[in-house]
């Protein structure tokens, strides 16, 4: 498989992991095999590798060790954060939380759950056109009964900021445990959980070049944590199951890495994130979705009017180019992306959605590479598109 | 592409039969742009056979491979057969479609058959009303 031609830029899906964190893993697939519990040296080995990462995890964040807990994956942090606080708060009878109409999945079907099956109750707050939720409106939002807030830091799909350091103040001050998503943040912008009142933080190592099904939960001390899979006493009883070593040290080594490179990483991304922008938003009738300044370095999303994403996706991929459509998680419904319709876009025109995300791995020749294609695929299905024909003919009025 | 077999990638890639026909004797639209998809087939007949077919279509790449296998194989057939053809005829002749792109198939017959219709209302041509039952919006949509 030769994937050496193609410009890939779908980093907000996953990533590449790095040359660095796969040189860090492979010592503890091969020769550094032990199981951390073990007592013999082999495992004691395995157990320093283990606590050292999770010490360079906590200081990429601005945490203390002890309050970082390795789970599976981001999705497995989302759920364990979310249902811990909201069972502990159904024991002193608060059983309401607010969240955000655009949260990954991961949040959103946890929090259906927990309200269908468990009687909890979730306000889910506008994320207003821009893609940005509002601390005040957190802040108004609050009731004697919340136990939880949970907002995600950054948006998988648009890529817009949210203001976390604001929202955990607001949460802080009303006694409420703040939980955030920072699956798309952490790694690419600045995250320090002390200086922006965090309590809760969720995070995965395949979104900064670590490797997959692995991740982290940050929870704050005093706040409690309960366990999610039971079972022997790993990660101080939060979390069981035999700790997956060999990605921990990678995830670690990876998230080190991404922070000590973060300002030139933005310099550079930002610069081809906005090239591709200002071309792109130039082909008639399209529109950049989310806050302009307030987003990720490499994220773009766009809207083209009269065409459908998929069969943007999949001429790009003839000509070498993986991009996305939304959510890759969503792309196997026929629904447009609930992000889109929470920032207030018309079902017709969120269908035709694209997302480029990039990475510092990604060139002057990738950027030009979409900049050269995406207008022509457009273009092209366009052509053979009945709403877009109707629109040219005035037959209905143009949305963008 | 996993996804969707070479048939559909070749009828994406390559769609026969693009395009709109200025003095067409039927025209039919199905589907809706809220849904994201939207099929217009235009229809030349003569001597009731179908002599050319058009199609212009909004929507995911089994929508577009969907509406050009159709448009193929109704091209010059009499209207007596093109009224025969399934959703599952055109999936099948794609060597298949996802389970949630079935749907796909199901706009391609619509399609055609509105156009049919449309043809035998503008020149007052009796036929069986059952033939063309008026499509669930729901069901249409989302199979």
């Amino acid at each position: 498989m030769d994937f050496s031609n193609k410009v890939y830029a779908d980093n907000a899906a996953t990533t590449k992991m790095s040359k660095t964190a796969i040189a860090a893993m492979l010592p503890y697939l091969d020769t550094c095999y032990g199981n951390p519990s073990s007592l013999y040296e082999l495992g004691q080995a395995a157990k320093e590798a283990l606590e050292a990462a999770r010490a360079d995890m906590a200081s990429c964040i601005g945490a203390d060790p002890a309050e970082i807990f390795f789970t599976s994956c981001g999705s497995e942090s989302d759920n364990q954060a979310i249902r811990s606080a909201a069972h502990i708060g159904a024991l002193k009878g608060k059983k309401h939380i607010i969240s955000t109409a655009f949260e990954h999945h991961a949040v959103l079907h946890t929090l259906k759950k927990l309200e269908k099956e468990e009687g909890f109750e979730v306000t889910l707050l506008d994320v207003h056109s821009n893609g940005i939720v509002a601390a005040e409106e957190v802040k108004a939002a609050i009731r004697p009964d919340t136990c939880l807030v949970t907002v995600m830091f950054a948006n998988n799909e648009i890529g817009t900021v949210q203001p976390v350091k604001e929202i955990g103040a607001v949460c802080r001050e009303a006694g409420v445990t703040f939980h955030t998503d920072a699956v798309q943040a952490v790694g690419h912008i600045p995250v320090n959980v002390k200086e922006q009142n965090i309590d809760m933080l969720s995070l995965s190592a395949h979104k900064f070049h670590g490797p997959k099904g692995i991740g982290a939960l940050y929870c704050r001390r005093g706040v409690r944590l309960l366990p999610f899979i039971d079972g022997g006493a790993q990660e101080r009883g939060r979390r069981a199951g035999t700790e997956n070593v060999a990605e921990i040290v990678a995830m670690a080594a990876a998230l080190k890495e991404a922070c000590a490179n973060m300002a030139g990483n933005t310099a550079k991304l930002v610069a081809l994130r906005d090239k591709i922008i200002s071309a792109l938003t130039k082909i008639p009738h399209s529109r950049l979705n989310g806050d302009r300044v307030h987003r990720l370095p490499g994220t773009i999303n766009m809207c083209f009017e009269g065409i459908e994403g998929e069969g943007l996706l999949l001429h790009l991929d003839d000509r070498g180019i993986c991009a996305s459509s939304g959510s890759a998680c969503t792309s196997g419904s026929l629904d447009p992306s609930h992000v889109l319709l929470a920032i207030g876009l018309p079902h017709e025109v969120a269908h035709g959605s694209l997302r480029i995300s990039l990475c510092e791995y990604n060139t002057e020749e990738d950027a030009e590479r979409i900049i050269e294609a995406v207008p022509e695929v457009v273009a092209y299905l366009r052509n053979m598109s009945p709403v877009w024909k109707e629109l040219e003919r005035g037959e209905k009025k143009h949305l963008l | 592409m996993a996804l969707y077999s070479e048939k559909v990638m070749d009828h994406f890639r390559n769609p026969r039969n693009v395009g709109e026909i200025p003095d067409a004797d039927g025209i039919g639209e199905v589907g809706n742009a809220r849904c994201g998809d939207i099929m217009k087939i235009y229809l030349k007949i003569k001597d009731g056979v179908i002599e050319d077919v058009k199609f212009n279509t909004f929507g995911c790449g089994s929508a577009i491979a969907s509406s050009s296998m159709a448009t193929e194989l109704i091209k010059g057939k009499p209207l007596s057969q093109a009224l025969e053809l399934t959703n599952k005829a055109v999936a099948e002749a794609l060597d298949g479609l996802p389970a949630h792109k079935m749907h796909c198939s199901v706009l391609a017959e619509e399609a055609i058959r509105a156009a049919i219709k449309d043809y035998y209302d503008k020149n007052g041509i009796e036929y069986d009303k059952s033939l063309f039952p008026e499509p669930d919006e729901d069901e249409e949509i989302h199979e």
